[in-house]
């Protein structure tokens, strides 16, 4: 039974398609339960693609998803919605409700899926934004915040079902880097505090070597390696270093290929 | 160039039939959650206020000056033909079975239809209805059924008040202004409408609800989706703007078609 549930997310041979355009090449993953798994890549490397199919948000053309034991990509909408109960997602942006108080939104997973009452509810939310140092901003609505407070307010929504697996879109996006430190430590503490599994879509290098447990690198829709910090430092895959770098990628553009281009005729 | 052209036409029949048939699904997801209860009646009164009360000023004012065209138009015409006393009648009959249902339709297009859209949109824009999605909340039932109810509640309330709005306005221009009898007015009227009118009218307004809130949900939801809709700003702009198009189109065809149905 342990072993069963030592790999909370087992992704394999996924591809997926936007149109005829292939985003992600037979990507295999796994996230051990209980660790930090940092999905790096530059932008367009499809790790939103892959974040997005894992969370059941995208169909794939091809691979399955096991998140917490059950095959996703082919499970129906209503099932997909109990799974989903169990695990918390932080966006890129917040995604918080503009029409709702912070308090509202936080308390929005309780008031759809439990029948508690209002004053524990309220004490849930305060609890949850002590966790992300946001106490005392209930009353606020989204527009009031700044963008490290959003991501912290979207942080406490993901964590009030107190959810047994995490993820996180670009938490370090548009921060400046101690807001972004302070959200890494948020990160940490969590996997500490409340022994959950979390997921971390970023391209932020600094970010990703200080929360992860093992990283992810995905570049052109394909993995390149999958390890621990110092495993992917070490890595001597040329597009691993160049990213670690911050080298521009040198693409060798076939002549013949580069007048097709620009004439547009394919 | 033949060949462009069979190509070109090919691709929008296909993308058409495409769009009807994610309209005709996402329909019945609506009407599938909004046939089983229970429903979060704060959401529902909060969009009725939306839709309902945020459109009576509106409503007053259309109604009340689209009654006294209708009766002054009506009063010239029938007095060529010395029918004056038919004005109550048609007064009565245009507002309750045509015009009541239709240009409130058209108020609440205006009004709520391209907000309910643009609200969609930006949701779906700012990831809110995959956030919803992630929190296991099904957004057809969180974000659409509520609007459906509360439009199917106030599109009839609305007309009933545009109606009666509408028959005073023609009471203002053709009994105080014209001089018409009152009592010719009303009795006209009482003696001509029925109750297969007011019904129609009813049916009418309720048919409208359903198009206005399925289209502007509709396009909204599927911002990302539709090839007209396009990323951002822009996207929710262009969506918002064939929300009003297309509900307003619908809205005038299928009024045709029912009245050739049930009259």
């Amino acid at each position: 039974m342990q072993q069963k549930h030592s790999h909370i997310i087992k992704v394999s041979g996924l591809n997926s398609h936007y149109g005829e355009r292939q985003i992600l090449h037979d990507v295999n993953l796994d996230v051990r339960e209980g660790e930090i798994m940092v999905i790096m890549g530059s932008s367009g490397s499809g790790k939103t693609t892959l974040l997005r199919t894992m969370l059941g948000l995208n169909k794939p053309s091809q691979g399955q998803v096991h998140l917490l034991g059950k095959e996703i990509t082919s499970m129906p909408t209503r099932e997909l919605y109990k799974i989903r109960q169990q695990f918390g997602v932080s966006f890129q942006g917040g995604a918080l409700f503009s029409s709702m108080s912070v308090k509202e939104n936080i308390q929005l997973p309780l008031r759809e899926h439990t029948q508690l009452d209002q004053t524990t509810m309220d004490i849930m939310c305060r609890l949850k934004l002590e966790v992300v140092n946001l106490s005392g901003f209930e009353q606020l609505m989204p527009g009031e915040l700044s963008g490290g407070m959003l991501k912290r307010v979207a942080l406490a929504r993901a964590i009030i079902m107190d959810p047994k697996l995490l993820f996180f879109d670009e938490p370090s996006a548009g921060l400046d880097p101690v807001v972004s430190a302070e959200l890494d430590e948020l990160i940490i503490r969590l996997k500490d505090a409340m022994n959950m599994t979390i997921v971390v879509v970023t391209h932020e290098l600094e970010s990703a070597f200080r929360i992860a447990d093992r990283i992810t690198v995905i570049d052109q829709g394909s993995v390149l390696i999958t390890g621990s910090v110092d495993e992917v430092k070490n890595c001597d895959n040329e597009r691993v270093q160049n990213l670690l770098n911050r080298r521009p990628r040198n693409e060798i553009i076939d002549a013949d290929e580069y007048i097709k281009r620009l004439t547009g005729t394919q | 160039m033949l060949r462009n052209s069979i190509e070109s036409l090919g691709r929008s029949m296909i993308g058409f039939t495409h769009t009807t048939g994610m309209m005709g699904v996402f329909l019945y997801q609506c009407l599938r959650q909004l046939l089983l209860p229970p429903h979060k009646l704060h959401a529902i009164i909060k969009q009725v206020y939306f839709i309902g009360s945020r459109s009576t000023i509106v409503i007053i004012f259309t109604g009340l000056f689209t009654g006294m065209v209708l009766a002054l138009q009506g009063y010239h015409n029938l007095k060529d033909f010395g029918s004056t006393d038919l004005l109550g009648s048609a007064v009565g009959l245009g507002l309750i079975q045509e015009l009541g249902p239709v240009l409130t339709a058209l108020m609440v297009i205006g009004r709520a239809g391209s907000a309910i859209c643009a609200e969609i949109g930006i949701m779906r824009h700012s990831e809110q209805i995959d956030a919803l999605e992630c929190m296991g909340i099904d957004p057809y039932r969180f974000l659409m059924v509520p609007k459906f109810i509360a439009a199917l509640l106030s599109l009839p309330i609305l007309t009933f008040l545009f109606d009666v709005i509408g028959i005073l306005g023609g009471y203002l221009v053709g009994v105080q202004l014209m001089g018409v009898s009152e009592g010719s007015y009303f009795q006209g009227m009482y003696a001509s409408v029925d109750w297969a009118d007011v019904r129609l009218g009813f049916v009418k307004s309720m048919i409208f609800a359903i198009l206005i809130v399925w289209i502007a949900t509709f396009k909204g939801y599927f911002l990302h989706v539709l090839k007209s809709g396009g990323h951002g700003a822009e996207g929710v702009s262009r969506v918002t703007t064939d929300t009003v198009v297309l509900s307003s189109v619908i809205i005038l065809a299928s009024d045709y078609l029912i009245g050739s149905i049930m009259l």
